[in-house]
Order: structure tokens, then C-alpha cells, then sequence
């Protein structure tokens, strides 16, 4: 069970972080998490949305470069530790984690932890051995 | 000889002219079948009135005759080989016998001695020694002088000046760009330009401009002389300013120089600008006959107030083709395409931007396009990947260059034929 992220491959030029939200905008594509990695030269933005088709089309259309990750979202307790436990699930079993980001939701006193990981079904059985609640795209979305 | 009157100078000129054409068709089997489907035997060849119905040489010769095939000599009296980059990975190999080393050692310290080096002068020579000629070519000439010749070639700039001040060196041989990382550098470390005894340089290898120029000798407190050559030709020496500064003369008792239609390949009248091709009559291990340089230039027809008969040739300013020079290194945009096309993740679109910040050396910075299909969201793939370019294209040209990954369809398609080269450096008269 996994989710479909949107990676976009931006130039630091002036503008044009401006054009993919626009550009998004304009699809009716909601955003519901992103992170941005940046080098002196370039960036890559890493986006979570309702419709990821939708977006990846509309990004392609305008000239972006965007690539599909799968990525895997899990739901943790908003409190202090929360994260560390989700992390530790993973590192305990040797995997190894390429990059995560957090958002918290409008879902009770839940976050939610985006983690893209090269191993995805050893850490999604990882993750399922200690209980954690893997969200569907579809619960995702609902967020 | 620099002096010479022009009748006698073309007299010795057709003498010199008919005895390659002659070696050439007899010892250099590319040549003989070049003159055979152009239909002219050497007794053709009768003076300088018949240079042109000889065929150009080109860089394609070189290259279909890699590596020695286009000596005109046996090995065994080759006593010297250097090597420049090609086009497409094999590069441009010219052979020295031993008088022929003496030939370039002559031009050479005639090039010297126009800017006034004499024995007792210490050169300081920052040209690359190796494979490259202009280490060795400035080298024997200031032997030849009779001058105290320091080998330091290039880099490593803050013993470079260190080494300047305490051995008092008087001349200055190296690329226009490394004498202002040295101005600079010396700046830095609180030498004082004025008072060192450095008093002429020589500054070729690389295009450069009046501009420059200016800044050079405002900055070193030198005369800052433009000397020029390509490595087919013999190396550096083939021509040097004298202190009107005033363009470069040619030594054409050796290099006869022609200025060309790069189109067409018909001379074009005195004065007019085109590309200059050279004969190179005395050589012995390469003797080669109109070849061109791709070097865009005009001869100047006046004579110079200096009193050499020597003819002057203009400041290069282009090339015909789309060779960089960068450096010293001669890099062409195939060779950066033969490297990308062998790497994942990136398109073969790219762009070459050249550039020269203020005293600082020339630089490269390859931007390529990131590849839609391959591209990864992980910033350490992406930089493993302009890491691959780097030292794909370090390892291919002998050239650090940055690399810079860019969107794709950032770099601009005209006419179905995408722009390579972006030369920021100004190369102005």
C-alpha cells in the first residue's frame, strides 16, 4: 500500500516555484504536502496531491520535468516521540531511509510521515509487524 | 632575415615552396594521392605565383593519418612528439626532427627578442610544459637567447610569485588569463608590481583582447605582447607582436600565410578579413600545405613602423568553426556530446558557457539538461550524476569544467539546430 508522490526538477530561477502552484491551481489539484531539497543550482520539489495524475499531466503540459515516486505514508501519534518510533521501526530492521518529510493533518491527534525508501515492501511488512497504520491514497486524500 | 626585402623574401619563399611540395608528393603517400585527384604534380609548383592550385590541408588529414602518417620523415630522425585534443577523442599528433626543433627555437627567440629579451634576462616560462607546445616551444627560445630560462609552468600561483621575486624574473611567458590570476594573487599577498624588475611578457595560447591588454600591463607593469601559434604549424612562434603593438608578425620565411573565404576557399583581397591557412615549407617531420586554421584574422598590408618586412596579422578574434579554446585546451562541443551520450540521466542537450570574470582564469560550465524519462528525485543521484559529467569530461579533454543541471527545453533550439556555445568572454578588438 503505498502512495504516488510528484517530484519536479526546478531550476533556482525566480518564478518558477510560483508557476507550478499556479499551474496546479489551474488543474483543480489540491496540495496536501510537499518539501523542497535544494542545491545552489537547482531543487527538487516533492509534492502529495488529491490527484497525481491530474498534476503530473498539467506540470509535463507546461514544460516541467516530473517524475512519479512511490512513496509510503504513515499515520503517527502528533506528540513528542512520535516520529522516532516510525523511524526506529524502519532503522531497527537495517532499512534505510532516502528522505521523509511530515505534515500534520486534520485527522484527530495524528501527523502523518511521508518516507521514501528503496526497500518498499520490507518496510511496508516492517511497518505492519509493529501495527503502524499505513494510509491508502485514498485516506490520504481525505485529509 | 626579419629585415629581409620583400623580392628576396619572395624568392626564398618560391625556393622553399617548390622543396616541400616536392618532399611532401614523395615521401607522405596521403599527400601524393591529395595532389594526384587534384591534378598537380610537384613541377607545377613553380613559385608563390602557384600556391593556389594546391589542395588545403585540413584537421581531417591529421586525423585519417593518426597518429604518424603524415610524416614527411622515418622515425629515426623524429626526435619529438607533442599532442593537441581532437574532435572526436584521437588527438592531433605533430612529429620535430631535429632541425626542425631548431626552427622553432629560432622563431621562437625571434619572438622573444621582439620584445626586447636579451641574454641576462630571466624568463619566467608558466606555459604548460608536456604534451602541450607552448611550455617547450617558449622553452628553447629563450635558450637560444641566451637567457635564464625557470621552467615553472603552469599553476600553483603563490609559489609561482614567490619564485618571481626571489629569482627577480624580467619576463613573463604564460596565457593572458594565468598573468592576471598572477597580478591578482601577488595583490593578495603583498607584492608590489612596481617594484619587481618584470618587464615584458608574452601571452598567447588563449584569445584575448585590447581590453585585457590594458589590464595586464596596468596591473604586472609590463608590455604585454600577443604571440600566437597552433601546434600543426610548429607551436607558439608562428607569429609575435614587436612593441608598436600593433599586430602580429609572421614568420613567413617558414609559415606562409594566406587569408581565405572560409566558404568558398578563394583568397580574399589584402586587408580583407577571412581565415588564415598557413604553409609550413621548412618543416621536415610535418611539412603541411595550406592548412587551415579555422583562425578568423586579416592581414595588414601597410608596413610597420618597427622596419620588419615580416607582414603582420591581425588579433584572432573567431573561428570558422566552433572550436573553444579555454585555457589553452582546444575543446570542441562534440567531445562534451561524445561524454554526455555515454552518461544516464541527462539529455545530449546542452549548452557551453564560457566565461572570464575579472582576473580570474577562463571557465567552462556545462549545463545539460535533466533527462525526463531518468530523472531522480534524490539530490545525491542527481549530483552522482554531475559528477559522472565532470570527470567523464575532465578525463576525455584534460579540463575542469563546472556542470551545471538545468530543466529541459531551458536551452535554446533555433532553426531545428540547437545553440552550443555561449562565449561571454570579451574578445573584442
Amino acid at each position: 500500500m503505498t502512495t504516488v508522490q510528484i517530484s519536479v526538477f526546478l531550476e533556482n530561477k525566480s518564478g518558477r516555484l510560483a508557476e507550478v502552484t499556479r499551474t496546479l491551481a489551474e488543474a483543480g489539484v489540491n496540495i496536501r504536502a510537499l518539501s523542497l531539497a535544494e542545491t545552489i543550482d537547482y531543487g527538487v520539489l516533492r509534492l502529495i496531491v488529491d490527484k497525481p495524475t491530474a498534476a503530473k499531466d498539467a506540470l509535463t503540459r507546461v514544460g516541467f520535468t516530473v517524475s512519479e515516486t512511490e512513496v509510503i505514508a504513515v499515520e503517527m501519534p502528533d506528540r513528542p516521540g512520535g516520529l522516532a518510533e516510525v523511524v526506529d521501526m524502519l532503522t531497527r530492521g537495517g532499512l534505510n531511509i532516502e528522505y521523509l518529510y511530515a505534515f500534520v493533518g486534520q485527522r484527530g491527534q495524528n501527523a502523518v510521515v511521508i518516507i521514501r525508501i528503496d526497500t518498499v515492501p520490507e518496510a511496508l511488512a516492517a511497518l505492519q509487524a509493529r501495527s503502524a497504520h499505513v494510509l491508502s491514497a485514498a485516506e490520504l486524500s481525505k485529509i | 632575415m626579419e629585415f629581409m626585402e620583400s623580392s628576396a623574401l619572395r624568392a626564398l619563399q618560391s625556393k622553399r615552396l617548390r622543396d616541400a611540395v616536392k618532399r611532401a608528393y614523395e615521401r607522405v603517400p596521403h599527400y601524393r594521392a591529395k595532389l594526384d585527384a587534384a591534378g598537380v604534380k610537384p613541377a607545377d609548383i613553380r613559385g608563390m605565383d602557384d600556391l593556389e592550385r594546391l589542395p588545403f590541408t585540413t584537421k581531417d588529414d591529421l586525423r585519417e593519418t593518426y597518429p604518424f602518417g603524415m610524416f614527411a620523415v622515418p622515425m629515426d630522425e623524429v626526435v619529438r612528439i607533442h599532442a593537441s585534443s581532437g574532435t572526436t577523442g584521437k588527438s592531433t599528433v605533430v612529429g620535430y626532427t631535429r632541425k626542425d626543433v631548431a626552427t622553432w627555437a629560432e622563431v621562437m627567440a625571434r619572438t622573444l627578442a621582439a620584445g626586447g629579451t636579451h641574454r641576462g634576462d630571466i624568463v619566467q616560462n608558466s606555459y604548460g610544459y608536456g604534451l602541450f607546445t607552448g611550455g617547450l616551444g617558449a622553452h628553447y627560445g629563450a635558450e637560444l637567447i641566451g637567457a635564464s630560462v625557470i621552467p615553472t609552468s603552469g599553476g600553483q600561483t603563490q609559489r609561482q610569485i614567490q619564485i618571481m621575486q626571489d629569482f627577480g624574473a624580467t619576463v613573463l611567458c604564460c596565457t593572458p588569463s594565468y598573468a592576471l590570476v598572477i597580478a591578482e594573487t601577488g595583490k593578495e599577498m603583498g607584492v608590489d608590481w612596481d617594484a619587481m624588475p618584470l618587464r615584458v611578457g608574452f601571452f598567447g595560447a588563449e584569445p584575448w583582447s585590447q581590453t585585457m591588454r590594458a589590464e595586464i600591463e596596468n596591473a604586472l607593469k609590463v608590455h604585454a605582447l600577443d604571440i600566437y601559434g597552433l601546434s600543426e604549424i610548429i607551436g607558439p612562434g608562428v607569429g609575435f607582436e614587436c612593441l608598436e603593438k600593433t599586430g602580429l608578425h609572421l614568420n613567413e620565411d617558414h609559415f606562409y600565410p594566406e587569408v581565405i573565404d572560409p566558404a568558398t576557399g578563394t583568397q580574399m583581397k589584402p586587408g580583407e578579413r577571412g581565415e588564415v591557412v598557413f604553409t609550413a615549407f621548412t618543416k621536415e617531420a610535418l611539412p603541411l600545405l595550406r592548412y587551415r586554421t579555422r583562425d578568423l584574422t586579416r592581414l595588414i598590408p601597410e608596413p610597420c613602423p618597427c622596419g620588419r618586412t615580416l607582414r603582420r596579422m591581425e588579433r584572432v578574434t573567431g573561428r570558422s568553426d566552433d572550436m573553444l579554446i579555454i585555457r589553452g585546451v582546444n575543446v570542441f562541443p562534440s567531445q562534451i556530446e561524445q561524454v554526455l551520450i555515454g552518461i544516464e540521466g541527462t539529455t545530449p542537450n546542452y549548452l557551453l558557457v564560457v566565461d572570464r570574470k575579472p582576473r580570474q582564469m577562463d571557465e567552462l560550465e556545462v549545463q545539460v539538461e535533466v533527462s525526463a524519462e531518468r530523472f531522480s528525485d534524490e539530490i545525491a543521484k542527481l549530483e552522482a550524476v554531475a559528477a559522472r559529467i565532470r570527470a567523464g569530461i575532465e578525463n576525455a579533454l584534460g579540463l575542469h569544467v563546472s556542470v551545471k543541471l538545468v530543466e529541459p527545453k531551458t536551452i535554446e533550439r533555433s532553426m531545428g539546430k540547437a545553440k552550443r556555445v555561449v562565449d561571454r568572454r570579451d574578445l573584442g578588438q
